[in-house]
């Protein structure tokens, strides 16, 4: 039988820096000009994402998420825009590698500079559930990534 | 059309006192996922309930002394194992008021009782121009077969609309139905609302105005208050075992004599055929024309058990219990600031509470409740049309059953000012 979770893991994830992107989201809303844009949904939940991206180069000059979700999935969301905004697709390969460890359970991962502020995510992979909640916006950058090349 | 949330009424609306229906049940110990496991708050029979021991002990039981693949072998062991399976349906048939157990078919639960009607009788008689009806609270295997079939016919897809608070708008299904209507498929109960639906009524309104078939939804009924399908005024009613107690992969689909007859198998195979000739098949009688293949002995006897079980206690004291716990849970959740709950009014309601807290997803409440020991459901609950209607993405529900007693409330309560503290709520 699983053990329910105890509260210092309920602490762990439900963070202030969380809450934070969840109540005031950044790079919220749409790009006029996207070379890239992907729509996902979780339906197992209903969270929904629409993420458009803006490239220079071989760099994501700007990139706007918008739609609806947890705060885990919103607050992912928004971290991964701050995070990835004038990167190059390389780097941002690399990121999201990093990203997906961490979601794995990877400790060292959690110790990675790059991943910034994602790091305050690392509570999510204590929660299987979860993990999908955090991965959404990634996905919908892959498939934006992908669409372009 | 929205919906209105209903902490707009007051919160004692229709309530009657709780002296009334005491939530006296204390059979806890009889479940040992949760004797096992005292700290747990199962608030989640809407999607499937604990098991008793005597289930448990049942389905041992049959494998241990009367497991043989049932209406296939001569000997002594086979034979019995086809009258424990023939033993289940007859008591189950009498749990739920059919007089004539060959009318009830085990299937897989509700989607394929669900499935089998449409497949079947749908198919064979719903054509181009036809029109069939379901209710925008349905549950997806409500709602999906229906759908799929009136694409395959070329009939009309109708969605009956909802009143304000959550309930079939018969004004509106009225308006729907005509001549050409072949089937009003509607559930029981909502999953989503908790909502009890008026069958007398609505089998009244399309028996007046239409030749169609009425196919109702049981299973969020079924498992929780007194239904007799012989008076109930419907031709076809599907439930499933494993929201009643019983095991995971049985339930069945009840349905009147005359038009089982008439309608072709479902599936083909072993068990439901009488004569195999090389270039055509003649079909067995009820009930085995729609059961194809060994059937699932083991789970219709730990089904028998179950509604046993549910006999001892008495289906009106099930109904008393998740009444008194609902009112109760009702109360204690209406008070809470930002905290709004959906649907009728608790005394019209099943053991079935959904609600929302201020901007807290329902997600991270039913994480931050599970870290409580309390288990929820967040999500759709299988019923987008019906949250596309109360314009949420989804909303939390905690549901009711014989198991749960004040102490999941009590906790339920505490989860929920939790989380109303993590999301930095001022305290209530
Ligand atoms: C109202 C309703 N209808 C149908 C179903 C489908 O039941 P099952 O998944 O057991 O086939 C459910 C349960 O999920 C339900 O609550």
């Amino acid at each position: 039988m699983p053990q329910p979770r105890s509260a210092a893991e309920i602490g762990a994830l439900y963070q202030e820096m969380i809450l934070d992107h969840y109540r005031r989201p950044r790079n919220k809303g749409t790009l006029e000009k996207a070379d890239a844009s992907v729509e996902m949904k979780n339906p197992l939940c209903g969270d929904e994402i629409g993420l458009q991206v803006a490239f220079d180069g071989d760099c994501v000059c700007d990139l706007r998420f918008s739609g609806r979700g947890c705060s885990i999935s919103q607050a992912s969301a928004s971290m991964m825009t701050q995070l990835v905004k004038g990167k190059s697709t390389e780097e941002i390969e690399a990121i999201r590698k990093q990203f997906r460890e961490l979601m794995l359970g990877n400790a060292s991962a959690a110790d990675d500079p790059q991943l910034g502020q994602l790091r305050a995510l690392s509570g999510v992979s204590r929660f299987p559930a979860r993990v999908k909640c955090a991965l959404l916006a990634w996905n919908a950058l892959e498939s934006a990534l992908a669409e372009r090349s | 059309m929205k919906l209105r949330r209903n902490s707009e009424f007051p919160a004692d609306l229709k309530l009657r006192p709780d002296s009334e229906f005491p939530a006296d049940l204390k059979v806890r110990p009889d479940f040992p996922l949760l004797a096992n496991n005292p700290g747990l708050h199962y608030l989640d029979s809407a999607a499937t309930s604990q098991k008793p021991r005597v289930v448990l002990d049942a389905l041992r039981d049959f494998y241990e002394t009367a497991n043989a693949n049932p209406h296939r072998g001569a000997y002594a062991l086979s034979v019995r194992a086809t009258e424990c399976y023939h033993q289940s349906r007859v008591r189950i048939a009498q749990f739920l008021g059919v007089a004539d157990s060959d009318c009830l078919i085990f299937t897989r639960g509700t989607t394929e009782g669900l499935n089998l009607v449409a497949g079947s009788w749908g198919m064979a008689n719903v054509s181009s121009g036809d029109e069939i009806v379901v209710t925008a609270m349905d549950h997806h295997a409500n709602f999906v077969p229906w759908q799929v079939l009136a694409m395959r016919r070329g009939a009309k897809f109708r969605v009956c609309e909802l009143t304000p608070d959550g309930r079939i708008d018969l004004d509106f299904l009225s308006g729907l139905l005509n001549k050409r209507t072949k089937i009003v498929a509607f559930s029981h109960v909502s999953n989503a609302l908790g909502t009890i639906n008026p069958v007398a009524e609505i089998a009244r309104l399309v028996r007046e105005k239409t030749d169609a078939i009425l196919v109702c939804d049981g299973a969020q009924s079924a498992p929780h208050f007194p239904v007799s399908f012989d008076s109930l005024g419907v031709d076809f009613y599907a439930f499933s075992g494993h929201k009643m107690l019983g095991p995971m992969g049985i339930g069945g689909l009840i349905g009147k004599r005359e038009m089982l007859e008439e309608m072709p198998p479902y599936q083909t195979g072993g068990d439901m055929i009488e004569f195999v000739h090389d270039d055509r098949t003649t079909w067995n009688v009820l009930p085995h024309k729609f059961e194809a293949g060994t059937p699932n002995a083991a789970n219709a006897v730990g089904l028998a058990a179950a509604v046993e079980y549910l006999d001892g206690i008495g289906m009106d004291r099930v109904r008393a219990h998740e009444r008194a716990l609902m009112s109760e849970a009702q109360k204690r959740l209406a008070v809470i600031e930002g905290l709004h709950i959906y649907g009728p009014p608790a005394s019209e309601r099943s053991g079935v509470l959904s609600f929302t807290l201020g901007d807290v997803h329902p997600h991270d409440l039913a994480t931050i409740l599970d870290g409580e020991g309390v288990c929820i459901r967040a999500g759709h609950h299988c019923a987008q049309p019906l949250m596309r209607r109360l314009d949420v993405p989804a909303t939390a529900r905690a549901s009711f059953y014989v198991y749960n007693d004040e102490s999941d409330i009590e906790a339920l309560v505490a989860g929920i000012l939790k989380a109303r503290e993590i999301f930095g709520y001022a305290p209530v």
